[in-house]
């Protein structure tokens, strides 16, 4: 049984602010039942700010105006969504490096509703320049990319997710993982999207390219491994978050584009993040079904 | 070019310079401004941006970038102009810059852009982003044992930004005695309550005073450390009340 990925990441966390004295980490109540002992031990440098969001952010970003590498954790929709202003102008207008990990993605919370979804996330940090990206779609690649991301000093969002697949890549800014190669159309699986595009295209001639850092999005990849000039994203998140970047590796070649992702509509309903996946066509099931209709358009 | 002149070749143009007092200020202004006499509005945070950087602060254009200056945030970005006429009077880039600034090869904007000028700690604009900042420099300062100070300059108004508040709360409860707020009140905030600024202040745990905020006597005591209070980790609120915005 492979590790939770939200545990993975508090746990890196706090040995990250173990054994590095310029690393801080700041974050807003949530998760505080994983940073009871590295606070006890770092109180300077791990900082709780309370029901505070907006702080939380700029508070991350204050950290980093002195030199230090802040770690900035909350759910995603309220670090997201809630700082938003915060982070464009916290970190990308002072110009800033930090990490921002938020937790929850698209449907970890099925009980709690709207409230607790961050279907929009990439897509917002995406409209700000110079954001590396990560979905992690195993608990590993999580402890790969906080490592990875602390010890760079540029932006990184690193989108903390329950779903899993069943084995761990690399994690490797700017490339995507060449999972199959077929003669036909190629799908791109961003994060926890790669078992069940596995499982749905099983019997399909078809290339899948694996995600685990979504920006910046490997277009010579793309453009290297393109069979018929059809092309098949399938990410957690807001369908076509990345159809731009699809579009703009291939602006020279005529192709058609299927972006699967979750509904843009609100769901209104509860139930299981299995139930939730089924809704939004990106169980195998559904995925099979979406890509056999649109290879055979 | 100007606009690329690093902060050492600023410098190096400074030293050619003749020393600045307070009563060139309004000429630097009217540099950039063309006008002679200046609004109450566009002063308003004169005569407290001069005190720190004459008399307070420890920071100068030698140690614009040590880790250990002292730390002014301009939060209300809007109005900049006696903050770039201070920083040019105090030699942290050259005055000629003042003359077409917010033009497009000026790197003086109508809010200040840190990375484009010299001696600027945060690039405002937005309100209710400097406090949030300040806790966070204060936290980053203190982790690191370095003993600066932060001092952040809000507007009346500003405070109407519920993010101010946060910060207001987290910085009495973590003793952030390192940070300073001066809150310019030229009563320009809609629904405000006389004296509720100090009030809030206090009751958040901070040592709160009001002073004039023309009285550079008044303005260097409250604003100089150690407040009463510093000992105990308390951060400290000045408020400086100017003349009503016309």
């Amino acid at each position: 049984m492979s590790r939770d990925p939200r545990a993975t990441f508090a746990a890196t966390a706090a040995e990250l602010v173990e054994d590095d004295l310029s690393v801080a980490l700041v974050y807003a109540e949530i998760s505080g039942q994983y940073f009871g002992e590295v606070e006890q031990r770092h109180p300077e440098r791990v900082i709780n700010v309370g029901i505070r969001e907006q702080l939380l952010v700029n508070v991350g970003a204050g950290l980093a105006l002195t030199g230090l590498r802040p770690v900035v954790h909350t759910f995603g929709s309220f670090l997201v969504e809630r700082g938003f202003e915060q982070i464009k102008l916290g970190f990308n207008h002072q110009d800033v490096g930090g990490v921002l990990v938020g937790s929850g993605g698209s449907y970890d919370n099925t009980g709690g509703g709207r409230t607790h979804q961050v279907p929009g996330d990439v897509a917002l940090m995406d409209s700000l320049p110079g954001w590396t990206i990560h979905t992690p779609g195993h608990a590993d690649e999580v402890e790969e990319a906080m490592r990875l991301a602390v010890a760079g000093s540029g932006r990184d969002y690193v989108r903390v997710v329950a779903q899993q697949n069943r084995e761990a890549f690399p994690v490797r800014p700017g490339r995507f993982h060449l999972v199959r190669r077929g003669q036909g159309a190629t799908v791109v699986a961003v994060g926890p999207m790669l078992d069940p595009v596995l499982d749905a295209v099983g019997d399909l001639d078809v290339t899948v390219l694996y995600a685990n850092t979504v920006r910046p999005f490997d277009t010579r990849s793309l453009r290297a491994v393109l069979g018929t000039p059809e092309v098949v994203l399938v990410e957690p998140y807001l369908a076509g978050t990345s159809s731009r970047c699809v579009d703009e590796a291939l602006v020279d070649v005529p192709h058609r584009l299927l972006a699967l992702g979750v509904g843009r509509e609100e769901l209104r309903r509860y139930g299981t993040p299995a139930d939730h996946i089924v809704a939004h066509g990106l169980d195998a099931a559904g995925i099979r079904r979406s890509v056999s209709e649109f290879l055979a358009a | 070019m100007l606009f690329r002149m690093t902060t050492a070749e600023a410098l190096v143009a400074a030293d050619r310079w003749p020393e600045y007092t307070y009563a060139d200020l309004g000429r630097l202004m009217s540099s950039m401004t063309g006008d002679e006499k200046h609004s109450t509005a566009a002063t308003s945070t004169l005569d407290v941006i001069w005190v720190l950087y004459d008399s307070v602060l420890d920071v100068s254009p030698e140690t614009v970038d040590h880790p250990a200056r002292d730390r002014f945030l301009l939060s209300k970005g809007h109005g900049p102009m006696a903050y770039y006429a201070t920083l040019a009077a105090k030699g942290f880039f050259p005055v000629t810059w003042l003359a077409d600034w917010a033009s497009y090869d000026s790197p003086l904007g109508h809010h200040p852009d840190r990375t484009l000028v010299p001696g600027v700690e945060i690039s405002s604009g937005s309100l209710g982003h400097g406090l949030p900042l300040a806790v966070g420099t204060a936290l980053g300062l203190r982790a690191q044992g370095i003993d600066s100070r932060v001092v952040v300059l809000v507007g009346d108004a500003e405070l109407d930004e519920g993010s101010n508040h946060e910060a207001i709360e987290l910085a009495a409860a973590l003793d952030l005695g390192a940070l300073t707020v001066v809150a310019i009140d030229n009563r320009s905030s809609s629904y405000a309550v006389p004296g509720r600024i100090e009030e809030r202040f206090a009751t958040e745990g901070w040592h709160a005073v009001g002073v004039d905020g023309r009285d550079h006597a008044q303005l260097r005591l409250a604003l100089s450390r150690p407040q009463p209070e510093s000992a105990t980790g308390k951060p400290s609120a000045v408020v400086a009340y100017v003349e009503e915005k016309a």
